[in-house]
């Protein structure tokens, strides 16, 4: 079923798109990484002490591609998928003859080549600042691809969910962002107090956050085994979700 | 062996909530064949396309493209389907002809080379060509929908309101197209408000009305069934009231005295009687014409007559109209 024309243009027709708008998509994550890395990294990094043996800037660099990985993943499915619904060309994929898990797939490789393509954009700038061990290459490549993956869908379903660009907004600025930030990128769990330290452990982007830091640097906070598996089953319930959605025709079709 | 017709719709019902959109619809388009779907806004045209393309889903009935039900069978009706939809869509990222090459490979067809060329001569597109369909005016982005449903050659066309917003000239040009591709083969579902387009291209026409056919036979015969000629006189200054030598006729005065019309039988004596009262009324003229009914005039009478009953009904009295617009049915 998979590997079709249809399934294919469809993964092509999303990569094409985020490529075309390449300065918003790929270039303006990669500065806002840099700029993170001169001022937190960089400038104020120096007087920080080194968390778990590494230098403050290094340590971050992990965080940083992790977060311009997820919010890409997301922003790929999400605008995609919304522009299509807000300029009616949805209906050239919901009448084409592509089932509900091609189309889940399709769009979620999309958000997952943008994700690695911001990721590794973010990666090759932080070489000017820091180098990286790449400590568990291959744990570092199956949390990167599975973390794309979920936020992904995550954006498909809210794009599908949406029905303004407001919808979209509100659901990245009051809990993508908030989730993104208190989810490690910048300071290690061991430096909060207890209580929110507990209440950290809730935040699913922590668990992916520190995996890759341990992917890169060999550290981490929590055990990165059961960061990968949370992972895992969180991109197979949520792979299961859409396809329900998906299928169930919401807000989709008439 | 029977080829399975192009389209088979069997007691199809559609409800939005409460709304009954569709009402136990039934019909069927052979192979090959110009369908006219024609009705008054609301009447349940676009319901109907959105269940055969799979943009809707159906109540209850069932509905086949080619012997394969549309919902179980959905891969291969959507295959097989070409449409264009009656709103001005597009997506904005890509030029006129990688729109074209994408939406191809949608359908399983990888860029048509030759074919993409071909539409975009016969549609005027190709000095749009590398524009994006953002910066095209409205009939050309109506022009690319059209080519958009031709790109992966489907046996079944549907246009809804194709010619919205389209010049004279390249209307022509797409019907000259549209006929050319029927010609070859391909069943084509048109829906319009331009009853002259029906009624020029379409073999067979169905006019629905609040969910329902109110007449659905071959062209001719539903303008056979009116079976009436039409006598408009314009008088040079209005009159106040019908001369006396036509009251005896199906008369009436139109446009604020200044047009009578005459609607007669086409029996000859008829014609003639009623000429020899109009020569006995002396009235000073401008025009005089004398025409077959139309199929706006079909479905004037078929859609009208049906909302007249409904409001007859409404407020308690005979519905008068309904038994009219009931015999008009055939299925």
């Amino acid at each position: 079923m998979l590997f079709t024309i249809p399934f294919r243009t469809l993964v092509w027709r999303e990569v094409e798109r985020f490529w075309l708008v390449a300065t918003q998509t790929l270039f303006a994550p990669a500065i806002s990484a840099t700029l993170y890395l001169f001022i937190f990294g960089y400038s104020l990094g120096s007087r920080f002490p080194d968390i778990h043996g590494h230098p403050y800037v290094q340590f971050i660099v992990p965080g940083l591609v992790m977060m311009g990985l997820v919010n890409n993943a997301f922003q790929n499915t999400s605008s995609s998928i919304l522009i299509s619904k807000y300029e009616g060309s949805i209906v050239d994929i919901l009448t084409a003859p592509i089932s509900s898990v091609e189309m889940a797939v399709a769009y979620a490789l999309g958000g997952v080549i943008r994700g690695l393509s911001v990721g590794g954009a973010i990666l090759l700038v932080s070489r000017l600042f820091t180098p990286l061990p790449f400590t568990h290459v291959p744990y570092l490549l199956a949390l990167a691809v599975l973390s794309a993956f979920v936020f992904s869908l995550v954006g498909l379903l809210t794009a599908v969910w949406a029905e303004r660009f407001d919808d979209m907004a509100m659901l990245s600025t009051f809990i993508l962002l908030p989730l993104t930030y208190l989810g490690g990128v910048f300071y290690s769990l061991d430096l909060l107090p207890p209580l929110w330290r507990n209440i950290s452990l809730f935040n699913p982007l922590l668990y992916m956050i520190d995996g890759i830091r341990y992917g890169f640097l060999g550290v981490s906070d929590v055990n990165p085994a059961f960061s990968l598996s949370l992972t895992l089953a969180l991109g197979a319930g949520l792979f299961a979700a859409t396809v329900v959605v998906l299928r169930s025709g919401y807000k989709l079709r008439k | 062996m029977t080829a399975a017709p192009a389209l088979r719709v069997e007691s199809l019902w559609k409800k939005y909530g409460q709304v009954e959109a569709l009402r136990g619809v039934s019909f069927e388009i052979a192979a090959g064949e110009f369908f006219g779907l024609l009705g008054p806004n609301g009447a349940g045209k676009t319901s109907l396309i959105n269940v055969v393309t799979g943009l809707g889903r159906r109540t209850s009935g069932r509905v086949e493209v080619f012997g394969h039900d549309v919902t179980r069978d959905y891969l291969t009706t959507r295959q097989s389907i070409g449409a264009v939809p009656q709103e001005l869509v597009y997506d904005h990222f890509f030029s006129v002809r990688r729109t074209l090459e994408i939406h191809a490979g949608y359908f399983g067809v990888r860029k048509p080379v030759a074919w993409i060329e071909e539409l975009l001569d016969r549609l005027e597109l190709r000095e749009h060509q590398h524009k994006t369909v953002q910066q095209l005016s409205g009939g050309m982005k109506r022009r690319l929908l059209v080519a958009k449903a031709l790109v992966h050659r489907p046996p079944f066309l549907i246009l809804d309101e194709p010619t919205a917003g389209v010049d004279v000239k390249l209307r022509l040009s797409l019907w000259e197209l549209v006929r050319e591709v029927n010609a070859r083969g391909t069943t084509v579902l048109l829906t319009t408000h331009n009853i002259d387009e029906a009624e020029e291209l379409c073999g067979r026409i169905g006019i629905i009305d609040r969910g329902r056919f109110v007449a659905l036979d071959r062209t001719e015969n539903l303008l056979r069934r009116l079976n009436e000629k039409k006598i408009t006189l314009v008088a040079q200054s209005p009159v106040a009231a019908l001369p006396e030598s036509l009251r005896g006729l199906k008369a009436s005065l139109e446009d604020g005295g200044r047009r009578i019309v005459v609607r007669l039988d086409r029996d000859p004596r008829t014609l003639n009687d009623a000429l020899q009262r109009v020569a006995l009324a002396g009235l000073a003229l401008d025009d005089f014409r004398v025409e077959d009914a139309d199929l706006e005039e079909v479905f004037i009478r078929l859609t009208g007559a049906r909302r007249g009953a409904d409001a007859a009904a409404a407020e308690g009295a005979p519905a008068a109209g309904e038994a009219a617009a009931a015999d008009t049915v055939t299925r």
